[in-house]
């Protein structure tokens, strides 16, 4: 990913230009698409963000009274913690087992292995949660011995309020963690075979490769992953939302602050509440991928 | 794969330096050779064991779930966790979720089916012209639509789910399978996988050649660039299919009726009538080893996905990583 940058437009232009028209026609669907998904509800949602029901500019009023909605805090509080622990989790286990399966496992062996630390991704969405809540359910789980040694004795007590970030790092890391040790595997195999060569005839050893060589080159796949995991997570919905589906309401209900703008939006007939809080998460969601993206010169999009 | 390399973790030292600084300092040492094989062993022994929780964390809940729909409510509460029960009880699992509201999960299936479906045709018949017009011609506003695409992509969608509502009211596409479809087809990931496929993988050269030959603009994508993109299309359509397969906000939101669900949303209505999750639930139960069948029943086109198109996953994940 080096500057392919400033040399690129200029080689490319001379045939580009008598055919102009052909760009345009090749983008066409995609640009209608992307006005009315993804520019049009940006618009909606400042619109209704800063209006009132009655379509009157109201200033910061949704802003305010969202914030001092007594949900708002704890839900702020509840998905950082949770992406906290996520974006941690991952970027620890996902490129430790990376290496660890470069290093130590070769042909059918590892290509087992990751084969079954992926299968889990194709319970994303709800099935995963499903899953977990009978594995923490210590009245069927398999582990009800571990859940019971580590003090919890019943759902209710695994699933109180101070265990659900953690308990949610788990299930997204199950269902998430597995697709990116692909990637990060690919990519440990794409540092070329002279490089590590040199490192090992250098006589460094195992941790050193990884610590001065490897990692530095799984840099932007690392950034990569975090940006996306980050996208992700900020959008806690399901989880939270079926866990107090499971516990009639005690645990995750108006956890997230996804289930409050449904909350505000449909429960609540808050429309514009529910516009600000959109518009807050993703300002926040946004600016962050920005910082990475500026900061790691990813996406040098030509 | 790696090569066999003297596994043995060096002493640390102190590391400021960069890779090349670290490895001409190592340069210096002189033995080199594996000193000490039983270090290495407990080396490998320590990797091995690490990697095998993991496998049974990744793989033991699965396991778990596809015996679970084997037993009964009560083999499951009292009997050995991973053991099996018996296939006449997954029989009768079978009859009592299909009963559920008169076969409501095939019918879940069939429209999660039509949805992913339809919308990854849709995101395959736009993305992959739009990654190639913006790797492989020039035309103005190309470079603004690019950036738009990687925002847009790393915008997390959800939150855009409520302004969609809005949107789409005012249209009165709500409760309409449009009211999904058009928005999953929209997938910006798809136009930055094909985009950087396109502008890593396919010489510009290759086109050019074509056009001298006399071919038009559409022949050249048609005849020349489409046959060597089916790598990057199985990718996008891969994950176009499973994150349409696997969303619950979006129709959580649009689609009101019981009959319109995907089933991803329809196991969450099936989780609030199992008694034990759900102590307020009447006659209408499910029992827990019939919610276990109907995740696995949900997840299995994913899964069936998922073996089917591993081969072109990692090369295709990694399309990004060969552009040097």
């Amino acid at each position: 990913m080096t500057a392919t940058a400033a040399p690129a437009g200029s080689g490319r232009r001379p045939r580009g230009t008598a055919r102009s028209w052909a760009g345009p026609a090749f983008v066409a669907g995609y640009v209608l698409l992307l006005l009315a998904f993804g520019v049009l509800p940006i618009g909606y949602a400042i619109y209704f963000a800063f209006t009132d029901g009655g379509g009157s500019f109201t200033g910061f009023a949704n802003f305010v009274t969202t914030a001092q909605d007594f949900r708002f805090v704890d839900a702020i509080g509840h998905v950082a913690l949770y992406l906290l622990f996520w974006l941690l989790s991952l970027v620890v286990f996902v490129v430790g087992l990376a290496l660890l399966l470069h290093r130590v496992s070769s042909g059918w062996a590892g290509q087992a292995l990751r084969f079954l630390y992926y299968i889990p991704g194709a319970l994303a969405g709800a099935a995963s949660v499903l899953v977990w809540l009978f594995m923490l359910d210590p009245t069927v789980s398999p582990v009800s011995s571990m859940l019971g040694s580590l003090g919890f004795h019943t759902f209710g007590q695994v699933i109180a309020p101070g265990n659900l970030p953690v308990l949610f790092t788990v299930i997204a890391f199950w269902t998430g963690a597995g697709g990116w040790i692909v990637v990060m595997y690919g990519a440990l195999n794409n540092i070329p075979t002279d490089v590590l060569e040199a490192a090992r005839i250098d006589g460094a050893g195992a941790w050193q490769t990884a610590w001065h060589v490897q990692i530095p080159m799984l840099r932007k796949w690392i950034v990569y992953m975090v940006i996306l995991a980050f996208a992700g997570g900020a959008q806690l919905f399901v989880e939270p939302q079926l866990l107090s589906l499971a516990s009639v309401g005690v645990a995750g209900r108006d956890y997230s602050l996804n289930q409050l703008t449904y909350d505000f939006a449909f429960q609540m007939n808050d429309i514009n509440g529910a516009a600000a809080v959109s518009l807050e998460l993703l300002v926040v969601s946004v600016s962050v991928a920005g910082i990475f993206i500026a900061r790691s010169r990813f996406f040098d999009a030509d | 794969m790696p090569t066999e390399t003297p596994a043995h973790p060096i002493a640390a030292a102190p590391r400021t330096e960069r890779e090349r600084s670290a490895m001409s300092r190592a340069q210096q040492r002189t033995s080199r050779r594996p000193r000490r094989p039983a270090r290495r062993t407990s080396y490998r022994l320590l990797a091995g064991s690490v990697l095998t929780v993991f496998v049974v964390f990744f793989v033991l809940p699965v396991l778990w779930l596809l015996l679970a729909a084997t037993k009964t409510d009560d083999q499951l509460v009292h009997g050995q966790p991973l053991s099996f029960g018996s296939w006449s009880t997954l029989a009768d699992n079978w009859h009592a979720l299909t009963g559920f509201q008169d076969g409501a999960i095939l019918l879940w299936l069939g429209n999660s089916a039509l949805y992913a479906v339809v919308s990854l045709v849709i995101t395959l018949c736009l993305s992959v012209p739009a990654g190639y017009a913006l790797a492989m011609t020039e035309f103005r506003g190309r470079k603004t639509l690019l950036v738009a695409t990687l925002v847009v992509m790393l915008m997390p969608s959800a939150t855009l789910v409520v302004p969609l509502f809005m949107e789409l009211n005012a249209v009165h596409l709500i409760g309409t399978m449009w009211s999904i479809v058009l928005p999953y087809a929209f997938y910006p990931f798809g136009v930055y996988l094909t985009y950087i496929y396109f502008s890593t993988a396919v010489p510009k050269d290759l086109l050019a050649a074509a056009r001298i030959d006399g071919c038009s603009e559409f022949g050249v994508f048609r005849l020349v660039a489409l046959p060597l993109a089916t790598p990057v299309i199985a990718l996008v359509g891969f994950f176009s299919f499973v994150a349409n397969w696997t969303n619950y906000f979006l129709p959580y939101v649009m689609l009101p009726e019981s009959g319109q669900l995907p089933v991803q949303v329809g196991i969450g209505t099936l989780l609030s009538s199992v008694p034990q999750f759900n102590p307020t639930v009447g006659s209408l139960a499910i029992e827990r080893p019939q919610l276990a069948l109907a995740t696995l029943v949900a997840i299995t086109p994913v899964l069936v996905v998922f073996l089917f198109a591993q081969r072109f996953l990692v090369s295709g994940m990694l399309a990004g990583a060969t552009k040097e």
